[in-house]
């Protein structure tokens, strides 16, 4: 029993995280920087930082994830991180030859207090910005939100530092991810272009983190959103966002600044969800959904229909982001399963916290729902009352342990299994294989516990 | 391919070893902008002391501090699991303003009744030291209030390298050596100090010493236990393996208490052996523990050769890389490689001393690199100049490797099975064996193309 000292008995902590279901801004902030093509992300602020970022980015993608730091000493804690940012810039360009730094803050420099844009305008002033190269920003202190807080704060500094207003519309679309898996982007991108949709979606994280092994190693690969793609996007004819809480802050920026009209909705995970997402771009783009998407949806539907006897009634319990959890939540719903404990560690605020009730509200058994919670509380509910399936990143797998529960893993980060950079969640071909892994482990599990004389070869 | 420049600041952190003079520059904070691949103070006191099962281990800080070095390596206890759970005060921007000392108070007076540990632990990250808050009096105010040992680590990131952190830890530890009774401690007894027990190095470490009649007093910290450590000042020898984290605590242990220490490596058979027959001649007025030695040595020994010199056919000739933490692992690498008829043509390190390269340019073949605090700029190359099959190293290194068809082996965190020790030379030589030999090399395209992968000096064929 690794977690045998989880207590089953709760008393309320008011000092004390154990078993975070979040991790700090900067990480999600290098994650959406790496989504622009040749971008190298910057930490600014101590070392261990971007040396903790990279290496849970690597071990989750299981790619090499570049990455540069001001290496702060002492003194820079005390006099200010101007003179490392000044030379990390100089050093950067000289040797790395980005055509984007995407400066993140860290708690130092935040309480520190270090002007970013002041700093780099010195050192644009001094011509340590080559002409045609960008530094970017965003502030990420480490104390405030979340991992999801940290992309959604970067995300929005690409409409801050690129957006243009233009004077006439063009008919593409922007597209805006969400804090979702290589793989996801790469299916939203072929949904939209099935449906003939021209569009531009960032940040864009495949073709980055789940490349090919070509015998080569490149410091930028070939993926990500251009710089030149980003100075379009004020002039686009929408903007559709997917996950409110990762993605919404970009669209409302974007529509505040060059009056891009926007649509932000959950993230495109399950029947409900996909049907939203294909509508909207339906009907903001003025298309007609093609056969193909439409046969996907009927591939799903059908594998619903074959199955649904066995997804009936099950109690499930999640971790996850918020826009993950919300979209899990609808689709478990809709599936006729109960989500019963629903946990994110990210503090995504009382209107989050009031659509994942609405979204539970007919399910007959009691919901609990903690925002923000740890995974220690998840795992206290888990022994009060079992569930028949848990869904969440890999640091839930040592509860599915001692408590022998199926498990899905879904989420960041993922440490111990591969497939999640590759094969989307999202559209109705990613919703067919979360009912593909949600059936493997419940029909796993009742063959495994069934008696001989039940043990049922056709399924 | 892409162009691999070198900072002008770095170059004196290169050397290629070309006969002439050795001179390399080290012990230096990463340059800003450069994309290292080091860590800060908070990490090298977080590896150091996590390992210990039955204490608190409260990270004083935001969260990102205690997600990143949650359950972050494979230190196995055969008890208690306290140590991999993650305790954060996860600080609030209104705790940034107003100070967190209440909330780190509040958060040891509800874990340290729940849990019952022996010790506690409470890491100061970067923050902490910057808003101020006094870490060690709410520490010594809850260790009154609770009667157990409550230390403060000064891990604050920005104050130094992983080395600096080190150093806290081995000062956090100090202050528990010396507060528990050495009555049962036996004449030949000995510490180890540096093994961390990833995958159960530190069981077979122990496991040599009880079949030599050497009684280990306690391990720092691998399957470590407050109580154990309490009475460590009883032993009458430290035996130092990871030159660069625990040499600290040795010294201020010998001037402490008068425990002389040696420093060994258990990272190949010659080490091995060396460390073993080291702590024997130290006890030599026992004559039984030597004649014990040399007995365990030959047995060990008979048993893996044969298996090695299976393995050494396929390997023989092949070139490796490595760029680890500290520099003496890379002594021992450097020797087990040859033992495989491997040649290192670039040994690097995180934290090594001028000493420690010294040492290393000795050891290797002329025209191999040694490097200090590398970045992945300067590994591409190198990988490529040097033509190499292996590299040997941490988690940011692994898929940079991969990328270039080249095999790879983890020989830090990451590692699941014990590599030291005897057992551990034949772990070693097949983990090696599976990485350099394996087919999925010749799967990309520019080994397809050509018998032996980049042939052409620096050109990728």
């Amino acid at each position: 029993m690794l977690l045998r000292h989880t207590t089953e008995e709760i008393k309320e902590r008011k000092a004390l995280t154990v078993n975070p279901a979040k991790t700090c801004q900067p990480v999600g902030a290098m994650y959406a920087a790496l989504g622009i093509h040749g971008c190298l992300p910057h930490s600014h602020g101590s070392q261990g930082c971007y040396a903790y970022h990279r290496s849970a980015l690597t071990k989750h993608y299981k790619e090499p994830v570049m990455a540069a730091t001001s290496a702060f000493t002492e003194g820079a804690s005390v006099f200010g991180g101007q003179a490392n940012l000044v030379q990390a810039i100089d050093n950067i360009f000289t040797v790395y030859n980005p055509e984007v730094i995407a400066v993140h803050t860290t708690c130092l420099s935040e309480t520190i207090g270090d002007d970013i844009p002041q700093i780099v305008s010195k050192a644009t002033a001094s011509g340590k910005v080559p002409p045609g190269k960008y530094v970017i920003h965003a502030n990420t202190p480490s104390y405030v939100g979340s991992h999801v807080t940290g992309f959604a704060n970067m995300t929005k500094a690409m409409v801050t530092y690129f957006a243009e207003p233009a004077e006439k519309r063009s008919k593409t679309l922007n597209l805006i991810p969400g804090y979702v898996e290589p793989s996801d982007m790469e299916e939203i991108r072929r949904l939209t272009e099935l449906l003939g949709i021209e569009a531009i979606m960032f940040p864009d994280t495949s073709r980055v983190l789940n490349g090919p092994l070509t015998g080569k190693f490149r410091m930028y690969p070939e993926g990500g959103v251009t710089t030149a793609a980003l100075s379009k996007i004020g002039a686009g004819a929408g903007t559709v966002a997917l996950g409110a809480i990762a993605s919404g802050p970009a669209a409302k920026a974007l529509d505040t600044k060059c009056k891009v009209p926007c649509e932000i909705l959950d993230l495109p995970m399950g029947l409900l969800a996909t049907d939203a997402f294909i509508d909207t771009l339906r009907r903001i783009a003025g298309v007609n959904v093609p056969e193909a998407i439409n046969y996907e949806r009927g591939q799903m539907v059908d594998i619903i229909s074959d199955m649904h006897q066995y997804f009936y009634g099950k109690r499930v319990a999640v971790v996850g982001d918020p826009d993950q959890l919300l979209a899990w939540t609808k689709f478990l719903v809709s599936l006729d399963m109960y989500p019963v404990y629903l946990v994110t560690g990210t503090p995504a605020g009382k209107k989050f916290e009031t659509a994942l009730r609405d979204a539970t509200r007919d399910v007959p058994q009691e919901v609990k729902i903690k925002v923000p919670g740890d995974l220690f509380l998840f795992h206290q509910w888990i022994k009060q009352a079992p569930v028949d399936l848990l869904i969440g990143n890999t640091y839930v797998k040592y509860i599915a342990r001692d408590e022998d529960i199926p498990f899905i893993r879904h989420g960041f980060p993922i440490l111990d299994r591969v497939g999640h950079s590759y094969f989307p969640t999202v559209g109705y071909r990613g919703g067919i294989r979360l009912l593909e892994m949600m059936l493997d482990k419940l029909l796993d599990r009742q063959d495994r516990d069934a008696p001989e004389t039940a043990f049922e070869l056709t399924m | 391919m892409t162009k691999f420049t070198i900072l002008p600041e770095r170059q004196k952190q290169i050397h290629e070893k070309d006969g002439k003079s050795f001179a390399i520059s080290c012990d230096r904070h990463s340059v800003a902008g450069s994309v290292s691949q080091r860590a800060c103070v908070f990490c090298g006191s977080r590896v150091v002391l996590y390992p210990i099962a039955d204490a608190l281990h409260l990270v004083h800080g935001p969260i990102g501090c205690a997600a990143y070095t949650w359950d972050i390596r494979g230190a196995l206890s055969c008890g208690p699991q306290l140590h991999r759970l993650s305790f954060s005060t996860d600080l609030s921007e209104t705790d940034v303003i107003y100070g967190g000392e209440k909330k780190l108070r509040r958060a040891l007076e509800e874990l340290i009744p729940r849990y019952r540990p022996k010790a506690a632990f409470v890491y100061a990250t970067c923050i902490v030291g910057l808003i101020g808050d006094d870490v060690a009096a709410v520490c010594r105010q809850v260790s009154h209030t609770t009667g157990i040992p409550v230390l403060p680590v000064h891990s604050e990131g920005f104050k130094g390298t992983k080395k600096d952190g080190y150093r806290a830890a081995c000062d956090a530890m100090f202050k528990l050596i010396g507060t528990g009774s050495v009555d049962a401690v036996g004449p030949h007894s000995i510490n180890i100090l540096g093994e961390f027990n990833i995958g159960g190095e530190a069981w077979l470490i122990k496991d040599y010493y009880q079949r030599m009649g050497v009684e280990v007093v306690a391990v720092m910290t691998g399957d470590g236990r407050v109580d154990d450590i309490r009475r460590a000042h009883g032993a009458k020898l430290n035996v130092v393996q990871c030159s660069g984290s625990m040499t600290h605590l040795a010294e201020r242990m010998q001037t402490e208490y008068g425990i002389p220490f040696i420093r060994v490596s258990y990272f190949g058979i010659e080490d091995v052996a060396r460390a073993l027959y080291d702590v024997a001649a130290h006890f030599k007025e026992k004559t039984t523990i030597m004649q014990k030695t040399r007995a365990l040595v030959k047995a060990e020994v008979e048993r893996i050769y044969p298996q090695l010199q299976v393995l050494r056919r396929d390997l023989a000739h092949k070139k490796a890389a490595l760029y680890v933490g500290g520099a003496f692992k890379a002594f021992s690498l450097i020797k087990a490689l040859k033992q495989l008829g491997m040649q290192t043509v670039l040994a690097g390190s995180q934290t090594g001393n001028a000493d420690d390269y010294a040492l290393l340019a000795k050891m290797c073949d002329p025209g191999t690199v040694i490097v200090d605090d590398a970045n992945p700029m300067e590994l591409a190359k190198y990988i490529v100049e040097k033509q190499v099959d292996l590299f040997i190293g941490g988690v940011k290194e692994r898929p940079i490797a991969y990328k270039f068809g080249i095999g790879f082996c983890d020989h830090n965190h990451e590692r699941k099975i014990p590599l030291a020790g005897f057992e551990g030379m034949l772990n070693f030589a097949r983990e090696v064996h599976a990485t350099a030999t394996s087919p999925v090399w010749q799967f990309t395209a520019h080994r397809k193309n050509c018998d032996n992968a980049l042939t052409k000096a620096g050109v990728p064929c």
